[in-house]
């Protein structure tokens, strides 16, 4: 069976998961968002690339971040960009997902950006525009489920690229709640595709999935060993409904275990880079000597963001 | 049609003579990746007075991206000056439709509002598809439509001409 995110040319048409895509389109999206990091500074932040096309956020589930970047970045491809907040609108009077999708593609809709809490909903949503004639959208995943979140795993990679260059001479750690998070999955794929030395997560059992050794990484339960001599940390959100359940004891307890402190920092090597995807909860899996610190690269991860959303979208509408 | 190609360096050469003493004191030289960003260079050091020279890639201004999509590796346009108000010679390697000039243009004026804007060109292969043309000229040439010529940089820097089939090389 064909890549559902490649067209019949092998061309990336959606952007769904890093899970299976070839190492050279990933480095050409990486190479191709260098040049759009520079727009950002001009006169003119705009080019002209999505001029006359017309991309909706579809945000089933809230974030601001992600789905502000996407608009950020739509628009100054020159797109015209619709945000819809479905959770409070269609869905509640009771429309199904395809249902939605349909109206809007309806409106001569071009591109989808989709954030939905069940895994697989942006697969759905590509699979069935191409069953009813209209492959000529877009669908990029911006998160969904626990499944993926692959921009922000190509803003990752552009991140770690950018200030550590070659990827087979890296060692990577992801610390936290690997379980629940889509973050963690699409860097993982993308870190291994890309031929990284060494990929670690480090956690507490309850909050690494079982088997996550057959992802191709090194489990670590200690941080401080899983910190030793590496080149990247990347700190994970660890989400407060988490605490409410039995998987942890309490935040405290968690930030003295799995939160990065300067002391822990020590361990890794002296020019790590310290990263996380955002939103931050400093003093339980952070502190804020390590986030505002001269090591962190936290608030150029954002600032990369638009550049790497503005490849993909680029890349996709061309194709 | 021609059999051969004149030899880059001396038309270079032939350029750099009809711009000396024609281009501003204060010109600024933009070259359009690839070939134009080595003349750009090469010209910076040939022209007499001091010329800072930018870079631009048109990737994000094509008007064939719809057709094409997005060519693969753009390079980052680098204009490490004021645009607006300045007065800059765009460099590019072969002038034929007209369209990377076009693309050039559009994205300089995003930069800036430019005093004024010449164009030097090492060939004109004519088959012109726009109103553009080069104010300054190293060699006119007559080329097959099915042919490209290309502009490459050897690894002692030297500049050399090449025929290449229009089908393997983009069309400039």
């Amino acid at each position: 069976m064909r890549n559902p995110q490649l067209n019949a040319e092998g061309e990336l048409t959606h952007l769904l998961t890093l899970e299976g895509l070839p190492p050279e389109v990933i480095g050409r999206i990486l190479d191709t968002a260098v040049p759009f990091v520079s727009i950002a500074e001009r006169d003119v932040k705009k080019v002209p690339l999505l001029r006359g096309k017309t991309v909706f956020n579809l945000f089933f589930e809230n974030s601001t971040r992600t789905r502000t970047t996407f608009e950020i970045a739509a628009k100054r491809l020159s797109a015209d960009v619709i945000n819809l907040n479905i959770g409070v609108s269609s869905t509640s009077k009771g429309e199904t997902l395809l249902d939605t999708i349909d109206n809007l593609a309806a409106m001569n809709a071009d591109m989808f950006v989709v954030r939905h809490a069940e895994s697989g909903a942006p697969h759905l949503i590509a699979q069935h525009l191409s069953a009813s004639g209209k492959s000529h959208i877009h669908v990029v995943n911006a998160g969904d489920g626990r499944h993926g979140h692959p921009t922000q795993g190509l803003l990752d990679l552009f991140t770690i690229r950018h200030y550590k260059r070659d990827f087979r001479a890296l060692a990577v750690a992801i610390v936290g709640d690997v379980l629940h998070s889509r973050v963690a999955r699409s860097l993982i794929h993308g870190l291994t595709t890309l031929g990284t030395a060494e990929v670690r997560v480090i956690g507490p059992k309850t909050l690494l999935p079982t088997a996550v050794e057959s992802l191709g990484v090194r489990v670590f339960h200690r941080m401080q060993e899983g910190l030793c001599g590496c080149d990247v940390v990347v700190m994970l959100r660890l989400q407060n409904e988490r605490m409410r359940g039995s998987l942890l004891p309490s935040a405290g307890e968690y930030f003295k275990h799995y939160g990065l402190t300067s002391e822990k920092l020590r361990l890794a090597k002296p020019d790590a880079i310290v990263m996380h995807p955002g939103p931050m909860n400093r003093g339980v899996e952070i502190d804020s000597a390590v986030a505002d610190g001269s090591h962190s690269v936290i608030l150029p991860q954002v600032t990369f963001g638009i550049a790497v959303r503005m490849a993909v979208m680029s890349i996709l509408a061309g194709n | 049609m021609i059999a051969t190609l004149p030899d880059a360096e001396t038309v270079l050469g032939r350029l750099a003579d009809k711009m000396r003493d024609a281009i501003a004191f204060d010109a600024k030289l933009v070259g359009i990746y690839s070939g134009g960003a080595w003349l750009a260079e090469r010209l910076a050091r040939m022209l007499p007075g001091d010329h800072p020279v930018g870079y631009i890639d048109v990737s994000f201004y094509r008007d064939d991206y719809a057709v094409r999509g997005l060519r693969p590796n753009p390079a980052t346009t680098a204009l490490p000056f004021e645009v607006g108000a300045s007065r800059i010679v765009l460099i590019d390697d072969v002038l034929y439709t007209g369209r990377s000039v076009r693309a050039a243009i559009n994205e300089l004026f995003d930069y800036g509002r430019p005093q004024a804007i010449e164009l030097a060109v090492l060939i004109d292969r004519g088959g012109r598809e726009l109103p553009i043309e080069a104010v300054y000229v190293g060699e006119r040439l007559a080329v097959a439509r099915d042919a490209s010529i290309v502009l490459e940089r050897r690894a002692d820097g030297k500049l050399e001409l090449t025929l290449e089939d229009a089908k393997d090389a983009s069309r400039a």
